[in-house]
C-alpha cells in the first residue's frame, strides 16, 4: 500500500532533479536539511532514524544529494524522507517534509479491532509485510 | 504549499527546455556579446584596478575567462563540450595575495556561470582532519558539502600530508578530497594555496593532486614601486595618506625591509603601516596643543616611519617579522 506522508505524497515519486529543486527551495530560505530513514511507516512512528546530523549552512542542493545517495546505498529498501527545519522562531521547526525513497514492496497497514471495557470496540493499525 | 508550486514551475521550465532542443542551434555566436553579457569585463577591470601587480596571475585569470566563454558558446551551438577542470593551486611567498585572489576567483567563476553559488569556503588542516579514528571522513565531508556550488580554498595545503607520521589522518582527508575533486568537477572548485617550495614537496608525495589540478598559478613577489603603491592604496582605504617626505621614507623603508629576514611582501607593508599609525597617534597626542584638524589626524609624516628599527639595525623590528 502506498504510504502517504508529508508533502507531495499524492504525486508520483519525485525524480532526483525535482528533489534537488525542492532542496534548493529550502536552502534559499535558510532552512537546515535532515535526512531520516525507517522501515516502519506506521503513521504514529514519528521518530525515524537520522542519517547523520542535520545539515546546516549548506549553500547548494548538491551536498544534500550526495548524502541522500549514500543513504540510499545503505538503505535501499527503506523509507527515506527529507526534513527541512526553520529556525526563525529560535528553535528548529519542521517546515517541510517529504518522502524521497520507498521500499520496492511497501508494507500494508492493517486495521485490527480489539474488545475494550463493556462491549466497546477499539481500533488499531499495524504495518504488515 | 509553496513547495508544490515550485514543482509546477520546475515542470514548466523542463517543458520550455525540451521545446528549445528541437530548434536548430544558432549558426554563429557573437563572442564579444557573450563577453559583455557575462559581466566578466567588469570583474577583470575591477581586478586590474584594485590589485596591484600580479601580471601572470591576471593573465591566467583572463585565459580561464576566455576558455569558459568559448565553452559556453560551443554549448549553445551544440558542439560537444566537456566541463573543464578548474581546480587550481596558488603558490607564492607570504603576503603575495593568494587569499585575496581566491576570494575574487569565486566571484569570477560565479559570474561566468561555472559555479552555481559563488561563495568561498576557506579552510585549513584543522577543519578537515579529525582527532581520532573515524572523525576525519565526516569532518571532511561536512566541509565539502558546505563548499558545494562554490570554491573550497585550502590554505597551507601541505599540512594535510605529514610524511613523518604514517598513521596521520591527513591521508584520509586527502583521499576524500581527491575523490570529490574527480567526481564533482561541475559542483565545486578546489583551490590549494601555500608557499612554493613546500607545495612542490606536497605534490611530489601526492601525485594524484598534481594531475587533478589543471592550473598551477605562481604568485610573484612585488616590486618596490608596487609595494609603495599597495601602501598608498591601503592607507587610502583607511582614510589616511602619506605626506611627500613620508612617501620617500616609505620607499626607502621598503628597499631596506626587503633584504631583512621574514619579509612578507604586502603583509609586511600592512604591519609597517599599522605601526606607523600607532606612532602617528602618539605623536599627535603628545605634541598637539589645542584643537587638531582632520588633515592632522589623517596625515602620516616622515617621522612616523623613520623611527622604525628597520632603518637603524639589520634586524626587523619585531621578532615575528612581518
Amino acid at each position: 500500500m502506498r504510504i502517504t506522508q508529508g508533502c507531495f505524497s499524492f504525486l508520483p515519486d519525485l525524480t532526483d532533479e525535482q528533489i534537488s529543486a525542492q532542496v534548493e527551495y529550502c536552502l534559499e530560505r535558510d532552512w537546515a536539511i535532515g535526512i531520516e530513514y525507517t522501515d516502519d511507516p506506521h503513521p504514529r512512528n514519528t521518530y525515524w532514524e537520522m542519517w547523520g546530523n542535520p545539515m546546516f549552512d549548506l549553500r547548494d542542493a548538491r551536498g544534500v544529494m550526495m548524502e541522500l545517495d549514500e543513504c540510499r546505498k545503505a538503505n535501499a529498501d527503506a523509507y527515506i524522507r527529507i526534513n527541512a527545519f526553520d529556525s526563525t522562531r529560535g528553535w528548529e521547526t519542521v517546515r517541510m517534509s517529504f518522502i524521497v525513497n520507498r521500499p520496492k514492496i511497501e508494507p500494508k497497514i492493517d486495521m485490527t479491532r480489539f474488545d475494550a471495557a463493556g462491549r466497546s470496540q477499539r481500533y488499531g493499525w499495524r504495518a504488515v509485510r | 504549499m509553496a513547495g508544490a508550486r515550485y514543482v509546477e514551475q520546475a515542470k514548466g521550465n523542463g517543458m520550455t527546455q525540451a521545446a528549445e532542443k528541437h530548434d536548430d542551434p544558432p549558426q554563429t555566436v557573437d563572442l564579444a556579446e557573450e563577453y559583455r553579457a557575462s559581466g566578466v569585463a567588469e570583474v577583470l577591470d575591477e581586478l586590474d584596478r584594485e590589485l596591484v601587480g600580479l601580471k601572470p596571475v591576471k593573465q591566467r585569470i583572463r585565459e580561464i575567462a576566455a576558455l569558459l566563454i568559448v565553452e559556453r558558446a560551443r554549448q549553445t551551438m551544440g558542439l560537444t563540450h566537456e566541463t573543464p577542470t578548474l581546480h587550481m593551486s596558488f603558490t607564492g611567498n607570504p603576503g603575495t595575495g593568494k587569499t585575496t585572489v581566491a576570494m575574487r576567483m569565486a566571484n569570477i567563476l560565479h559570474r561566468l556561470g561555472y559555479i552555481r553559488k559563488g561563495h568561498l569556503v576557506s579552510v585549513t588542516r584543522d577543519d578537515l582532519v579529525g582527532q581520532y579514528i573515524g572523525h576525519t571522513a565526516p569532518k571532511t565531508k561536512e566541509v565539502l558539502k558546505k563548499a558545494m556550488g562554490g570554491v573550497l580554498f585550502i590554505d597551507e595545503a601541505y599540512y594535510l600530508y605529514r610524511p613523518d607520521n604514517e598513521r596521520d589522518y591527513g591521508q584520509e582527508a586527502i583521499e576524500i578530497l581527491l575523490q570529490v575533486m574527480e567526481n564533482n568537477r561541475e559542483d565545486l572548485v578546489v583551490i590549494l594555496a601555500g608557499y612554493a617550495d613546500r607545495m612542490d614537496k606536497f605534490f611530489e608525495s601526492n601525485p594524484g593532486f598534481r594531475s587533478r589540478i589543471a592550473h598551477h598559478i605562481d604568485f610573484p613577489d612585488y616590486g618596490d614601486d608596487e609595494l609603495l603603491n599597495i601602501a598608498e592604496t591601503m592607507l587610502e582605504a583607511q582614510n589616511y595618506h602619506l605626506d611627500p617626505q613620508a612617501r620617500d621614507v616609505m620607499a626607502n623603508y621598503i628597499e631596506l625591509r626587503r633584504v631583512q629576514p621574514h619579509f612578507a611582501n604586502a603583509r609586511s607593508i600592512r604591519n609597517a603601516l599599522d605601526r606607523a599609525r600607532l606612532r602617528q597617534a602618539n605623536r599627535i597626542f603628545s605634541t598637539s596643543k589645542g584643537p587638531v584638524t582632520a588633515e592632522d589626524l589623517s596625515t602620516i609624516r616622515a617621522e612616523d616611519i623613520s623611527v622604525s628599527r628597520v632603518f637603524t639595525m639589520g634586524v626587523p623590528d619585531s621578532s615575528k617579522g612581518c
